[in-house]
């Protein structure tokens, strides 16, 4: 074994340090000093997030175990950016009562998760791949019960565990059934070996169904809108962003590289999977009173979108998704944001709770705004720019049926969208949430999300700067 | 005289199968957890069984069991941490029960 390949995985090694680090400051350091953790925590995912800025050339290690990809290495900058975001968030809820003193699991068990996704992005081999995909999904489980003593939350980490054990295994056979039909488990060699055999369409479908339930497709999506309101609020927000999008990619990485030759199959196969996920989600979208779930169920199509730049299959294609979900993750990021702070201030978390919310909370309500309106994709804002970008990926490809079904729902997604706009804005409320400061960590995170959304869209520079670096897998 | 391939994957496809239709009706979330167990058992008799008959000259699928043994046994533990912290909070482990959470 050769130690200098550890040194190619810098971010990789990075991370490991951010979490050892972590570790041993909240194991030796004094109760006084933890209450600095937040702010540590902050700022060495910060150094680590700026050390990895510029994209990694492409890398192999270990044999092709690892093989990192420039792509590859821009979705995890995307990844760490997220991420920084939520801690930033997520001090409000740790440090009350009953939380504080697990306050340092929540940061070092979300790294790991992170580092989990890390190594499926860059994985080689179905081998890393499935040991990437574990360490992302079993710590989750335990994020989302993280509040011990409510009901709901527990209930939420059982639902999250059993589900995508089940259907991590579901994609395991597949996986056996692809090792057995073509003697390898490398990226690079699987191609090769496939042939269209019957056994091996079993085998994709039974992988495909596994990220499925990952990324929450429609026939596999029941665990989203329960574990997403059950979880705490930070929570859900690393879920509904960090989690889908490694996963978004990972399945476009995969696709592309190892079942290339099916390609035919699994474009059909997508083909009614993104009708159903974003047409059964926004239906299902208009009757949540809870804004959580309201969010999960408004997250399930937005996956729909995000495989919309899967399908097209091209550079273009993988752009724009990778785009899609920077954008999303902004505008995902400052709604859970708001959602977080108000429930942390006044308990309040249904659209009607939010009647007055202008009134007595302007900037809060602004914020809110926007991140709705780039959400359904309202022109000045990033969120259509980047429907505009998978939309013409999809349609230059000729899914013309697809994507005009696709902007079909748009409009039926604005309506729920403009809800709780309404709610803010023009209901009037007798007991409005009372106005409150919120604090500054919230208020910088929400302050360069809101930024993001006006300025993501606008300054083309990012999205050329992305697609510079598309097709390298 | 040697087993063929074929007896153990029949075997290993009726395991995976009981599996999926013990996840779907089994109303105590421990017997859910046995059923994901008998699917992840399934994969690791599909991995060795190929690996032995179809691919003895490499390793890969050994290893992918062992692997898979060890990532099934840490899920393991975090399921039933997790139905502990359920039993505390409403003694007892009835899926019926959990259903605080409705659209």
């Amino acid at each position: 074994m050769v130690y200098a390949n550890f040194l190619l995985m810098k971010e990789e090694v990075s991370l490991v340090a951010v979490i050892v680090i972590l570790l041993v400051y909240d194991i030796f350091g004094s109760q006084k000093s933890l209450k600095y953790f937040q702010p540590i925590a902050c700022v060495l995912v910060g150094i680590h997030t700026l050390l990895n800025l510029s994209p990694n050339i492409e890398i192999t290690a270990f044999g092709g175990m690892y093989h990192n990809v420039p792509m590859g290495s821009v979705m995890k900058t995307i990844l760490n950016i997220g991420t920084l975001l939520v801690f930033m968030q997520a001090n409000n809820w740790l440090a009350s009562e009953r939380t504080i003193i697990r306050r340092g699991e929540f940061y070092m068990i979300t790294l790991a998760t992170l580092l989990g996704m890390y190594f499926m992005i860059s994985a080689g081999n179905f081998l890393m791949f499935f040991i990437g995909l574990e360490t992302a999904s079993i710590p989750m489980a335990t994020l989302a019960a993280f509040d011990k003593y409510k009901q709901k939350s527990a209930e939420a980490g059982a639902k999250y565990i059993l589900t995508a054990v089940f259907a991590s295994g579901l994609s395991l056979y597949g996986i056996s059934l692809i090792y057995g039909t073509t003697g390898t488990l490398y990226f690079e060699d699987i191609p090769a070996g496939i042939t269209g055999s019957p056994i091996q369409l079993m085998a994709f479908v039974f992988f495909f169904v596994g990220l499925g339930f990952k990324l929450s497709l429609v026939p596999f999506h029941q665990w989203t809108p329960d574990v997403y309101e059950g979880a705490p609020t930070s929570v859900t927000a690393y879920l509904s962003v960090i989690s889908k999008g490694s996963a978004a990619f990972v399945l476009m990485a995969i696709l592309y590289k190892v079942f290339a030759p099916l390609v035919y199959e699994w474009q059909s196969i997508l083909y009614w999977v993104i009708i159903a996920t974003i047409t059964l989600a926004n239906l299902f979208a208009l009757r949540q009173q809870n804004l959580k779930r309201f969010f999960a169920y408004s997250s399930i199509s937005q996956a729909g979108y995000i495989m919309l730049g899967v399908i097209s299959g091209t550079a273009m294609g993988m752009t724009g998704l990778v785009y899609y979900v920077l954008v999303y993750m902004l505008s995902n990021l400052a709604a859970f944001g708001v959602i977080a702070i108000v429930e942390h201030r006044s308990g309040k978390i249904t659209i009607d709770d939010y009647n007055g919310l202008y009134c007595t909370n302007p900037r809060l309500s602004f914020v809110m705004m926007i991140t709705l309106f780039s959400l359904a994709g309202i022109p000045p804002f990033a969120g259509f720019f980047s429907k505009f970008f998978i939309f013409a990926a999809a349609a230059q490809q000729g899914y013309y049926v697809l994507v005009f079904i696709a902007l079909v729902n748009t409009i039926v997604s604005l309506y729920y969208y403009l809800r709780v706009v309404k709610a803010m804005f023009i209901n009037k409320s007798e007991i409005p949430i009372e106005s409150f400061r919120s604090d500054g960590y919230t208020r910088i995170s929400l302050l360069a999300c809101s930024a993001g959304i006006l300025g993501v869209g606008v300054l083309s520079i990012v999205y050329e700067s992305i697609g510079t670096f598309s097709f390298g897998m | 005289m040697e087993l063929h391939m074929e007896y153990y994957l029949v075997i290993s496809t009726i395991m995976l199968f009981a599996g999926i239709y013990g996840f779907i009706t089994r109303r105590n979330l421990l017997a859910v957890l046995i059923s994901i167990e008998l699917i992840l058992n399934s994969v690791d008799i599909n991995f060795a069984v190929f690996n032995r008959y179809l691919f003895p000259e490499q390793m890969e699928g050994f290893f992918f069991t062992l692997f898979a043994i060890g990532v099934s046994a840490c899920e393991t533990a975090v399921a039933i941490a997790i139905i502990i912290n359920i039993y505390r909070n409403i003694r007892n482990i009835q899926v019926k029960n959990l259903s605080e959470m409705k659209h």
